[in-house]
């Protein structure tokens, strides 16, 4: 099976990608690079979010309800003003993303048991808007089921109409932190990208140079050829995987519960999908640009519906279906349940399997289409 | 089984509607150096891919000591040294590093390769730059290399498609001199054949057989055969030196001045078919046995034009004017 043959092929390869500088950065910089973008920038964690108030009562009572804002660790108090003018400005420009209008009979109406105040929330950036709206809504509640409590102490009255009260329970992942969400995506977004442009390169890369012409006379096999070029990025896609594991578990503290050998198993079995997308890409193109931009083809749409960004059940209906071909998507469930969730093969079996079948049919097409001639 | 070591017949292969190679065959024997010559377009390096397998042939069967290109491709490709037109090899690996992949991957052992690979790159004259990248030789460096990557498994047949395009003088002439030195001793470097396994071949003493493309005359005149290329289709094919016998007697050397008013005066009569300027002289080509007639009246003719003939004799036939007359037709 394994003969001199490939494994010249495999020694030729490292040989130039050890002297390709371009190459090697994209191998071990890029990697760090989206890692540390992704973690830290593309958080939708919504903290510290500055917060504008007109405070009409002034009263004990409208101050505990601040209190109440400031405790919660999501707002910052940072503008006092004294007219809808001034917050609504505020929200203008941007400086502010919510205003809280307490009005003068706060207190009064508090006692009565119908108090109200007004939350004016900045709905452009659509993720910070619902975030602060639910936050506020959660803080309201919290502290008017506090008061009701109080208030049903206070009066002596039994058996109080106690509101609902919901109690939350976050699983795995228990402050929501958007990095064990993003790190093991960023795992799938890098195997996917860097290893298909690779290999797609490094195959037009022979046809472009001419070198396709020599290898082509000798009596190497196709598939001897196919498997030489292929595993060194096989090599170099698990040193990326460790890259990122590594960084994203001592660095982001992401945990690492589920068993090495199946991580590195789902890994292998995604790695052949991108393998395959990259050397279907070079069947198709004739310059190394070319299969750059083939392969951003094939990649950037299923970045997007893979529900690395956006949740696939949120997507139409037709985009779901059209999101059951893309391999990203099986392993991104994988790779995250086997991370944050530390499952076991039987969770995540069907998802195994949709890779296996999705390499093995486009690595058959794209051997298929391989030819070892020049036309 | 014949005694040609490449036979090809009735090659054809359009690349849309145009007919690259158009109707070919060719036979070359043992120990034989068969030249291609023809003008850019004619279907030079299109042939030379479809002898390789390089190219899947439309119609036309090759083959290599007896094995089918297309369907003994392996066993038919360990016979065949080829060096394309282009450069092929790596230009980030160094000399010794190209050579070792290629003898690898065609089949040389971990033990093999070095001294092979060494003795190869000392018989082109590459061995003390065997550390040197691919990319930073000179063309005529490059296409040594080319040569020592496409002997380094001693194959049979050597493929060579317009090695020394673009190379200078002298280290055109170094390419040749290796050429016929692999042809003619064969036992300095071609003895060894134990991969080899047609015994009626094996048996023979002769050196490589060489293919090699060129479009200089001076280069076609050192094949032991030459076809000439046209249009996809070999028009003609013969020794050098019976191709030049086409046109025995049929070729003028004429000196003198004005040249304008030589070259004028020639084009004017009939029974010429070609005036080529050679430096000072021109060389005129007449039509089959009139070569007479015309020796006798161009000087009265260039005289009352206003000329001066210095010198008009029958030249024996260069091949280059062979290739401008068999181009005309």
């Amino acid at each position: 099976m394994f003969n001199s043959r490939i494994f010249s092929v495999i020694r030729k390869e490292f040989q130039q990608i050890l002297r390709d500088p371009r190459t090697l950065a994209m191998i071990i910089i890029i990697p760090i690079m989206e890692l540390f973008l992704l973690g830290y920038a593309a958080t939708t964690d919504v903290r510290n979010i500055s917060m504008a108030v007109w405070d009409q009562s002034k009263t004990t009572e409208s101050r505990a309800l601040l209190d109440a804002f400031r405790a919660a660790d999501y707002f910052i108090l940072e503008y006092f003003v004294g007219s809808a003018d001034e917050y609504q400005a505020l929200i203008e420009s941007g400086d502010t993303r919510v205003a809280l209008v307490i009005p003068p009979d706060y207190d009064r109406r508090l006692i009565d048991g119908n108090a109200q105040v007004l939350m004016v929330l900045d709905g452009s950036d659509a993720s910070v808007g619902s975030t602060a709206l639910s936050t506020a809504r959660l803080v309201g509640q919290a502290y008017s089921t506090e008061i009701m409590g109080e208030q049903t102490l206070l009066s002596g009255r039994s058996a109080p109409s106690a509101p609902v009260e919901v109690r939350t329970q976050v699983w795995y992942n228990p402050d929501l932190d958007s990095a064990y969400f993003n790190i093991p995506g960023v795992i799938g977004m890098i195997l996917s990208f860097i290893t298909s442009i690779l290999t797609a390169t490094t195959i037009v890369r022979e046809r472009e140079r001419g070198t396709i012409e020599q290898l082509i006379v000798t009596p190497i096999r196709s598939w001897e050829l196919i498997v030489g070029k292929l595993l060194p990025y096989v090599i170099l896609g698990f040193i990326e995987t460790f890259e990122i594991l590594l960084i994203g578990h001592w660095w982001f503290g992401v945990p690492i519960r589920g068993s090495a050998a199946l991580i590195i198993i789902t890994s292998g079995l995604f790695l052949m999908s991108s393998l395959g997308i990259g050397l279907f890409a070079s069947t198709m193109a004739n310059t190394q640009q070319e299969a750059m931009m083939t392969v951003m083809m094939f990649n950037l749409p299923m970045i997007f519906l893979s529900g690395f960004f956006f949740p696939i059940a949120a997507m139409p209906k037709f985009l779901q279906i059209v999101s059951l071909a893309i391999p990203l998507r099986y392993y991104l469930i994988i790779i995250r349940a086997l991370l944050i969730k530390g499952v076991g093969i039987v969770a995540i079996q069907n998802e195994v399997i949709a890779l296996v079948i999705f390499g093995i049919v486009i690595m058959g097409a794209a051997s298929l289409r391989f030819r070892k001639r020049l036309d | 089984m014949t005694d040609y070591l490449v036979n090809a017949t009735g090659l054809k292969k359009s690349f849309g509607a145009t007919r690259a190679v158009d109707d070919v065959s060719l036979q070359v024997k043992a120990g034989e150096i068969y030249g291609l010559v023809g003008s850019d377009g004619a279907g030079k390096t299109t042939t030379m891919r479809l002898l390789v397998g390089a190219l899947l042939q439309d119609a036309g069967e090759v083959s290599v000591c007896g094995y089918d290109i297309q369907k003994q491709t392996e066993q038919a490709r360990a016979q065949i040294g080829y060096l394309s037109q282009r450069f092929s090899m790596y230009e980030d690996l160094t000399v010794l590093e190209n050579i070792r992949f290629f003898a690898e991957i065609r089949g040389l052992s971990q033990t093999e390769w070095l001294p092979r690979s060494m003795e190869i790159l000392e018989f082109v004259g590459l061995g003390k730059f065997k550390d040197r990248r691919a990319g930073q030789l000179s063309g005529g460096m490059k296409q040594k290399l080319g040569l020592a990557t496409a002997l380094v498994t001693r194959p049979r047949l050597l493929l060579l498609d317009e090695p020394t395009t673009g190379v200078d003088p002298v280290t055109r002439q170094d390419f040749w001199q290796l050429v016929i030195k692999l042809v003619s001793q064969p036992a300095s470097l071609n003895v060894e054949r134990s991969t080899f396994n047609d015994e009626s071949l094996s048996n023979t003493q002769h050196g490589v057989s060489v293919i090699i493309s060129t479009p200089y005359m001076d280069e076609a005149s050192r094949c032991h055969r030459v076809g000439f290329m046209k249009a996809g289709k070999i028009i003609a094919e013969d020794t050098p030196s019976n191709l030049r016998a086409r046109l025995n007697g049929r070729v003028l050397e004429l000196r003198g001045s004005p040249i304008n008013v030589l070259r004028h005066v020639a084009h004017q009569d009939e029974d010429v078919e070609d005036v080529a300027a050679f430096g000072d002289k021109l060389h005129v080509r007449i039509r089959a046995g009139k070569s007479e007639l015309v020796m006798g009246r161009l000087p009265d003719e260039i005289k009352s034009a206003g000329g001066t003939l210095i010198d008009l004799r029958v030249i024996p036939p260069a091949l280059e004017d062979v290739f401008i007359a068999l181009s005309e037709r």
